[in-house]
């Protein structure tokens, strides 16, 4: 639930939903994500949910913070409407030239290659939100050791399809940005398709997604 | 057929399509976009007969040098800027919230902002181009928008689907004014920061960083400090949010931001500011002044008033 609404400056409302990041919290987040969407309120422009605080902007000329704060202090979730989730399988491939950071990870974690790739691909996770970047999934949650810091210095450039992983979280870089994530390997699948005005994003939050090692030729030949 | 077109004889620094942005798509990591001062991008459309939300040409520093190729059209430029338009062996020099008509030939050139960073090139027609979720608006760093997702590049043409035949002679008296004290909101992690950090924030000034676009201003002051944790759970973000990340340079989201970010947020600039703050050249100084959420509304409100009754004396 939310435990405290306030303004971030004049345009938006900040629901915050507590400070731990879980599922259930993040499915609440979801939860009120939805339904606030297909309420339409007037004046509101942009609804962004994240591990545990939803922010929602809106058009000043339209609406203010107390008149949007009294409808959504008001809103009605319904109880045991629960999110759907779709199940996506991502091929990636680890060979060398993808997994650039893999042995800075054997070190900082102190453990052999094959087994963060063991525990990595044996993982179903679950989307938390997504942005940063368009369609980036920030994907949770990984085993307490697979947990490392970002990089130090990030990169300017992080390779389109990578594989990140920074503390409890994997994420997918769906175009070429800069980034600071352990990067593990590299997806052929297209994660962001901004053709697809109504689902450019492949993954949305609340999904689920697990992940598959594939050979480097598997990845040179793949078609969706 | 697009028998009307302009030839970019230079594309200008960062000169791209831009309307008023596109809406509730933070959520998949699409941000706003759209035109930076939105101000002078309502008065190019209204001097030139358009609508409000109508694709322009937004530019940055030096702006596009144009060979005109068709039937007469009018052209309006907004902002602070030096333009000239060539007719035969007739060099003129332009104004600024005034309409111009270009005929075959003719070429302007956008010489330069002064002392401002963006200007607006408007037509009395519409530009041929793509629209993404019913925007125009170029995102050059996630590639949507009109233009393939790019800037305006040399030796490209820009097609003019329509011309309206509309040539009332359009002029308002307006003159941009500079702003130095910006107004912001306490943001959030206002409390993540140093007694010392709060006062230097209100108190300093901060100079504006050469590595300043549409995604971000990054400014330059004494070191904020930070007493709690230099990274939050990420979060979403919104213009105008000031973010300030361990080395204590505040940095603040524009229209091209990323949606989300985990640095602590000092403050959020006012709505009313942010057209005039998004003008600020690398080198100038800013204040930031303290205001609460009712004045903010009240400021928001007579910026608002100003800018319909420009758009009225049109």
């Amino acid at each position: 639930m939310i435990k405290n609404i306030s303004n971030l400056g004049d345009a938006a409302l900040y629901c915050d939903f507590g400070k731990e990041v879980n599922k259930d919290i993040n499915t609440q987040v979801i939860k009120y994500f939805k339904t606030i969407q297909k309420k339409n309120i007037a004046g509101v422009n942009n609804i962004i949910p994240s591990y545990n605080k939803l922010i929602i902007s809106f058009d000043l000329k339209k609406i203010n913070f107390n008149k949007l704060k009294k409808v959504i202090d008001n809103i009605e979730i319904i109880k045991g409407d629960s999110i759907q989730n779709k199940k996506f399988e991502i091929p990636v491939c680890c060979e060398k030239e993808f997994s650039l950071d893999i042995k800075r990870l054997e070190e900082k974690l102190k453990m052999k290659e094959e087994k963060i790739y063991e525990s990595f691909f044996e993982k179903e996770f679950f989307c938390y939100m997504t942005g940063f970047i368009a369609g980036m999934p920030f994907l949770g949650d990984l085993d307490e050791n697979l947990r490392a810091k970002r990089l130090d210095t990030p990169r300017v450039k992080v390779p389109k399809g990578s594989i990140g992983l920074t503390e409890q979280f994997a994420n997918i870089y769906t175009f070429e940005s800069p980034g600071g994530w352990n990067i593990i390997g590299n997806t052929p699948l297209n994660i962001f398709d901004s053709t697809k005005e109504k689902e450019p994003n492949l993954i949305n939050p609340g999904d689920l997604v697990t992940f598959k090692r594939i050979t480097k030729e598997n990845y040179q030949n793949y078609h969706e | 057929m697009n028998k009307n077109y302009f030839e970019i004889l230079r594309a200008g620094i960062n000169s791209t399509f831009q309307d008023l942005g596109r809406s509730n798509l933070y959520h998949i990591g699409i941000p706003f976009s759209g035109a930076m001062d939105k101000r002078n991008y309502l008065l190019a459309n209204k001097l030139t007969g358009n609508d409000h939300n109508h694709p322009v040409i937004e530019f940055a520093y030096q702006g596009p040098h144009l060979k005109y190729n068709g039937d007469k059209i009018n052209i309006v430029i907004t902002g602070d800027v030096s333009f000239k338009i060539k007719n035969g062996d007739n060099l003129i020099d332009g104004e600024c919230y005034q309409s111009f008509i270009l005929e075959n030939g003719d070429e302007l050139d956008i010489i330069s902002t002064n002392k401002s960073v963006y200007g607006y090139l408007a037509i009395s027609g519409t530009f041929d181009l793509k629209f993404q979720w019913s925007s125009c608006s170029t995102n050059t760093k996630a590639k949507i928008g009109s233009n393939n997702g790019e800037k305006l590049a040399d030796n490209q043409k820009i097609k003019i689907k329509e011309i309206n035949n509309n040539f009332v002679n359009r002029k308002l008296n307006y003159v941009n004014t500079k702003i130095e004290n910006i107004r912001v909101i306490k943001g959030t992690n206002f409390n993540y920061f140093s007694e010392e950090g709060k006062k230097i924030f209100f108190k300093n000034e901060f100079k504006v960083s050469k590595l300043s676009d549409r995604m971000g201003m990054r400014l330059e002051g004494k070191k904020i400090e930070n007493i709690v944790d230099t990274n939050i759970r990420s979060e979403g973000l919104i213009k105008g949010v000031i973010q300030v990340p361990a080395d204590g340079n505040p940095i603040i989201m524009l229209s091209d931001h990323g949606t989300i970010g985990g640095y602590p947020k000092i403050g959020v600039v006012v709505s009313a500011d942010y057209d005039k703050l998004v003008q600020l050249t690398p080198g100038s100084t800013i204040k930031f002044q303290e205001v609460d959420l009712n004045s903010a509304e009240t400021l928001f409100k007579l910026y608002d008033l100003e800018t319909q009754n420009l758009i009225s004396q049109i």
